[in-house]
């Protein structure tokens, strides 16, 4: 767990980046410190790896004072990812991922064989390991920068920004793996965005900071979504967070209704009561003709239907 | 008068005829004078250049007072130097590695500013330690451009050895003075062809090394 206790930041030219800052960041969820521009986030992440160090409060890492540790110690146990990746232009991409395990003085044929998994797991062709980053596309860079964070196997991740110098589509991509890498490792994240979108997709926990440096809401996705703490977070939050809201909702829920006589997956929208949320169920009955969301399983046989009244009644809750 | 351009028979008979002032010894001494001050400017321009790009306050002093050194005529410095060294070689090596100090202390701040600022970070979030940083990320990442440097203060150098001629020391530039004096045009082609091409190899030995040293680096069409 990551604790900050009344953390302030002021630079020396007086501007307040970090106010006050009082946050737990749990084990193994994904934390995501969201904000506009100049809010204070990325002073806030490099706080926890002294990259910057607090002018008031403390930062507990497992309740350990991260001042108290050597930089170069407590950096080498903690993953950092950012914007541009940082990959070293000199060294083949299996080295850079080795990056840490050279550092700790692993054995090289055991830092390099480690990183040849980690090129595999972040969704990698081995082919790429001799390869010098320059001849990598931005999205197969992140994916190195990701690796490289975890070769060494740290318990905590910090992430500033990483997809959001990559076009959508890699970054929805980069997204899902790294919910998918998530899912296997239960990593302790910080993950930094300006993006409200990614940071309810990815976040367990979503922090919006305010500029000045002031912590706005911490809230699950549904209930920032749901509930914001004040006009600032609810213009944050943009349009349609009502709609945005029912993402988080499971359709395990609704009660179906046998479906009528001809009424078959052509023709309608349908939904996987299993595995998709309220949104997708709403959007499976606004494209019928007749309105009927029809529910099917993982073998695409028919469970039932569920009405837009129904659908509208489940979304009030 | 019929005298060719180049007399075959001279360049034969005086390539190594034993004396101070065979083609052979010059070419030596030439290669001497031009070659240690580079040697010697990059081994302080290294330190100095890493001072400047750390300490930046330093900068625009140490570049100021180069581009004075820079401009005082060589001449000019071997009389300075006369008085204490003499009509020696290091008379023409000191103004040289003064010159080759203006062109490649810019050029190992410019490598150091060439390191983009994220791969430096990353370098800190990762925990190198800062002389292992230097040493590992941000010297090797400095190479091109300290070597793009480098070319240019070697050929210059090259070129400004013969200078030293009028103090008796300039290697290849003997023969263009001889050559003046004796209104005989041989030894003045024979060391314009000698200073040329040695100007282009060493060129090409740093190009190769800069390839085998820095196979990374983005080729520009
Ligand atoms: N070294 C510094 N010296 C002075 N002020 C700084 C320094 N670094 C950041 N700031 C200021 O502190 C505030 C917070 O900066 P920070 O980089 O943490 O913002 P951010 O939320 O990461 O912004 P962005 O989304 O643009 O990356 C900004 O007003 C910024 O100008
Ligand atoms: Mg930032």
């Amino acid at each position: 767990m990551i604790t900050f206790d009344g953390v302030t930041k002021r630079y020396a030219d007086g501007t307040v980046a970090v106010d006050d800052l009082s946050l737990e960041v749990p084990n193994g969820a994904i934390t995501v410190f969201v904000g506009p521009s100049g809010c204070g986030k990325t002073t806030s992440l490099r706080m926890i790896n002294r990259m910057i160090d607090p002018t008031e409060g403390r930062i507990l890492l497992d309740g350990k004072d991260v001042t108290t540790v050597d930089p170069a110690t407590l950096r080498r146990g903690i993953g950092y990812v950012i914007q541009q990746a940082g990959l070293f232009p000199h060294r083949r991409i299996v080295d850079n991922i080795a990056t840490v395990p050279f550092l700790l003085g692993w054995d090289k044929k055991k830092a390099r064989d480690r990183a040849m998994e980690l090129l595999e797991r972040v969704g990698l062709d081995p082919k790429m390991a001799r390869r010098y980053p320059f001849q990598l596309s931005g999205g197969q860079q992140q994916r190195v920068g990701v690796a490289r964070a975890l070769a060494a196997d740290p318990p905590v991740l910090l992430m500033d920004e990483p997809f959001s110098a990559v076009d959508p589509i890699v970054r929805t991509s980069l997204q899902e793996e790294l919910l998918r890498l998530q899912s296997e490792l239960h990593k302790t994240i910080v993950f930094v965005t300006h993006d409200i979108d990614e940071a309810v997709k990815l976040g367990d926990t979503v922090a919006v900071l305010r500029v000045g440096g002031k912590l706005a809401q911490v809230a699950a996705p549904a209930d920032l979504l749901s509930d914001p703490a004040d006009d600032f977070v609810r213009e944050f939050l943009g349009r349609d967070r009502g709609i945005r809201r029912l993402g988080f909702v499971p359709a395990k829920n609704l009660a179906l209704d046998p479906a009528p006589e001809g009424v078959t997956p052509e023709g309608h929208g349908t939904f996987n009561p299993a595995r998709d949320s309220l949104r997708a169920a709403l959007d499976a009955s606004l494209l019928s003709p007749d309105g009927l969301a029809v529910a099917v399983d993982d073998d695409g046989r028919v469970l039932g239907v569920v009405g837009q009244a129904a659908l509208v009644g489940a979304a009030r809750g | 008068m019929d005298e060719p351009l180049v007399r075959w028979d001279w360049i034969a008979r005086n390539w190594d005829n034993g004396g101070p002032t065979s083609v052979k010894v010059l070419l030596e001494n030439h290669i001497v004078m031009a070659f240690v001050p580079v040697v010697v400017g990059l081994l302080i321009a290294i330190p100095l250049g890493l001072a400047c790009a750390r300490y930046r306050w330093l900068y625009q002093p140490t570049v100021g007072i180069m581009n004075v050194v820079y401009s005082l005529p060589s001449l000019a410095l071997f009389s300075i130097l006369l008085s204490v060294t003499g009509l020696t070689q290091t008379t023409v090596i000191i103004p040289l590695t003064l010159f080759s100090l203006a062109v490649l202390i810019p050029a190992v701040v410019d490598g150091m500013q060439s390191v983009p600022d994220h791969v430096r970070q990353s370098a800190v979030a990762m925990g190198f330690q800062p002389m292992r940083r230097l040493t590992r990320v941000e010297l090797p990442i400095a190479v091109p451009v300290v070597l793009a440097g480098l070319r240019v203060a070697a050929v210059s150098s090259i070129s400004l050895v013969s200078v030293g001629a009028l103090i008796g020391q300039g290697g290849l530039g003997y023969l263009f003075i001889d050559g003046w004096q004796r209104q005989f045009y041989t030894p003045i082609v024979v060391g314009i062809v000698l200073v040329v091409a040695l100007a282009l190899i060493a060129d090409l030995v740093i190009i190769v090394a800069q390839r085998l040293l820095t196979p990374w680096a983005r080729r520009r069409a």
